[in-house]
């Protein structure tokens, strides 16, 4: 009986998390008649193919729109962001956490207190400086400003993280034969993959869906990123393309879904079991 | 090999003085035991010999080398074993094992049979393949105990190794430990704050307090004769009694104490025996069959209120009946002395 609640339980939340998937997936094949019909005819079921399935949505997506285009803007933008993000973040967060004593903490409540500050707040001044830069209407102004709010909220998570590690796993390496230095460069980069892997989802996450700096530093079609030039090609005045939207929505986030469910849990389950007590 | 000298030794924490002037001679060979509650600075002294703390002032000594200052713990010839084990998880039994001498570029051959030498010793080669998380708690500390053996340290810095094993394991593991130190002959600091583990394997125990020492010695000195009255109570399970009686023929202000197993019925002592009595009135009895706890008062006491405990060995039979008042006694050469005031132990 309990197992029939749980399983019942789980069939609602699976069905909760689902469902915008499945909405996105008929949505962009379906016929724009089917689409549109039932704002006027009530007996019209929205969450069946009533006409059959079409391709025409993606056809407009990838041909009539730069597409392909914003995906590698995406990427090159994502990649450069969470090296340069895992490059400062992790190396900050471990000396805050390790080597910096008691002031450590407070700076690290310091550096994290930055993240909270909107962004609305700052384009002003963000946007003198890409001027200054000559970055204006390029990605590079991106991979500038996109650090600002991924390397404060990572700094802290990476200190956080720190705090699960023992840190007498790294003192016993220093008894062993390994100096502060070889341990930092040898052993500490073992112990904290899941903290990395976890900085890498969330900036990757944080760039994917960004919108307001996109939006206010770029202006050429074929220099946005996803998160912007869907929205800016297919949402012509008051006609939304649902289908495109949809299709454009789908094919960022299946791959996505894939990524993180099959590989990232396996790379953070059994890191740390088993160093200590427990 | 080699002994630990340790002089003057000061670790302040801001205004919390964690280790307050300690010193130490640790002789070669030694197994020596700093025992203490916690917070009593006793792991923060280890951590100052290892060199992962450096102490705010004083010296230290390993085999006549003075290190504190600028020498990094991987120089100092020590090894340690830590409470939580600190294995490398990502690495076998095997790997562990071999980490420090990969770590001082042992060629390959002698690391293969050095740690087989360690495994067979500690009886784990059996798991050399196995990762640590697949191991259980006593696997584990051995697994810790062969990392730390195959550095050939001068000295061992074990930081409460047993505490997280299980009550049973623990007897044995003490053995293991006790009779491997020996074998070996290196010289051993071992931090605990179980009395019995501290009497039990150290050739001496320092008795530490608030960052000070409180005492130094064999067990038996320091069981027998406590210097003062937080030695008194701190070693010894049930804890020494301290009675202020009030009596005239002692200098005023001074607590009277003895032990537990010296406090027994009146009529167990011989008639001649040198024995001081006391009116006990027995409140309850605890029976856990090697012995039984007796709580009561004494009614000589200036505060007769405050418990006092006997402990009667099996083979006393008579019986104890709670809630009456009885005649014990305790042997005058097992009564210790102590001022009221400052709590230090009185020779007269």
């Amino acid at each position: 009986m309990k197992r029939v609640a749980l399983y019942a339980a789980a069939l609602g939340f699976m069905v909760f998390a689902g469902f915008p998937f499945y909405w996105m997936l008929v949505t962009t094949f379906k016929q724009n008649r089917d689409l549109y019909v039932g704002a006027s005819d009530v007996s019209h079921i929205p969450w069946i193919f009533n006409d059959p399935p079409t391709l025409d949505h993606v056809r407009l997506l990838f041909g009539e729109t730069e597409f392909p285009r914003w995906v590698l803007n995406t990427l090159i933008v994502v990649v450069a962001v969470v090296v340069i993000t895992v490059a400062v973040a992790v190396p900050a967060g471990y000396s805050l956490a390790r080597l910096a004593g008691r002031w450590g903490e407070r700076m690290g409540m310091g550096i994290f207190f930055t993240y909270l500050i909107p962004p609305t707040l700052l384009f002003v001044p963000f946007s003198r400086l890409v001027a200054l830069l000559g970055l204006h209407n390029s990605l590079g102004a991106l991979i500038l400003i996109y650090p600002t709010m991924t390397i404060p909220f990572c700094t802290w998570l990476v200190m956080g993280f720190l705090r699960s590690v023992p840190w007498e796993i790294e003192e016993q390496a220093m008894i062993d034969g390994y100096s502060r230095l070889a341990v930092i460069l040898r052993v500490a980069p073992r112990l904290i993959v899941p903290g990395i892997l976890t900085v890498v989802v969330f900036t990757f996450t944080l760039v994917m869906q960004e919108f307001v700096y996109a939006l206010t530093f770029i202006s050429s079609v074929e220099k946005m990123t996803i998160s912007l030039g869907v929205p800016i090609a297919l949402v012509r005045g008051d006609v939304y393309h649902w289908g495109s939207l949809m299709a454009a929505a789908l094919f960022t986030s299946i791959p996505l879904a894939i990524v993180y469910n099959l590989f990232i849990d396996r790379f953070i389950q059994g890191f740390t079991m088993g160093a200590v007590k427990g | 090999m080699a002994g630990v000298e340790i002089r003057n030794l000061k670790k302040y924490f801001g205004d919390l003085h964690a280790v307050d002037g300690v010193d130490l001679s640790i002789r070669e060979g030694e197994f020596l035991v700093l025992l203490g509650s916690s917070g009593s600075g006793k792991t923060t002294l280890l951590r100052m010999i290892a060199g992962l703390e450096h102490p705010t002032s004083g010296e230290i000594y390993i085999g006549g080398v003075r290190v504190d200052g600028d020498v990094p713990p991987r120089a100092r010839g020590i090894a340690m074993v830590f409470q939580s084990y600190a294995l490398y998880p990502h690495r076998t039994v095997f790997k562990n094992i071999a980490f420090p001498l990969e770590a001082s570029r042992v060629p390959r051959q002698q690391i293969e049979a050095k740690v087989r030498w360690a495994a067979e010793m500690f009886s784990i080669s059996r798991y050399l393949d196995r990762y640590p998380r697949q191991l259980s708690g006593g696997e584990r500390q051995r697994v810790a105990l062969c990392r730390a053996l195959v550095r050939d340290p001068k000295v061992f810095l074990l930081d409460e190794p047993l505490a997280n094993l299980d009550a049973k394991l623990r007897n044995t593991a003490r053995d293991d430990l006790k009779r491997f130190q020996r074998q070996i002959g290196t010289t051993t600091v071992y931090v605990t704050h179980d009395q019995i583990e501290a009497m039990g394997l150290g050739d001496r125990i320092v008795v530490m307090e608030h960052g000070k020492v409180r005492q130094m010695g064999t067990p038996q000195d320091v069981y027998e004769d406590p210097v003062d009255t937080f030695v008194a109570t701190f070693v010894g399970q049930p804890p020494m009694n301290l009675l202020d009686l009030g009596d005239p023929s002692l200098p005023p202000r001074t607590l009277l104490g003895f032990r537990p197993e010296h406090f027994l019925p009146r009529s167990t002592f011989a008639a001649g025996e040198d024995v001081r009595a006391f009116r006990f009135s027995v409140r309850r009895v605890e029976y856990l069959g090697s012995d039984r706890y007796v709580y009561g008062a004494v009614a000589e006491s200036a505060t007769p209120d405050a418990t006092v405990i006997a402990k009667l060995p099996g083979t006393i039979a008579q019986a104890i009946p709670e809630g009456e008042t009885q005649e014990f006694a305790v042997p005058r050469a097992a009564l210790r002395y102590f001022d009221a005031d400052t709590g230090l132990r009185r020779r007269s």
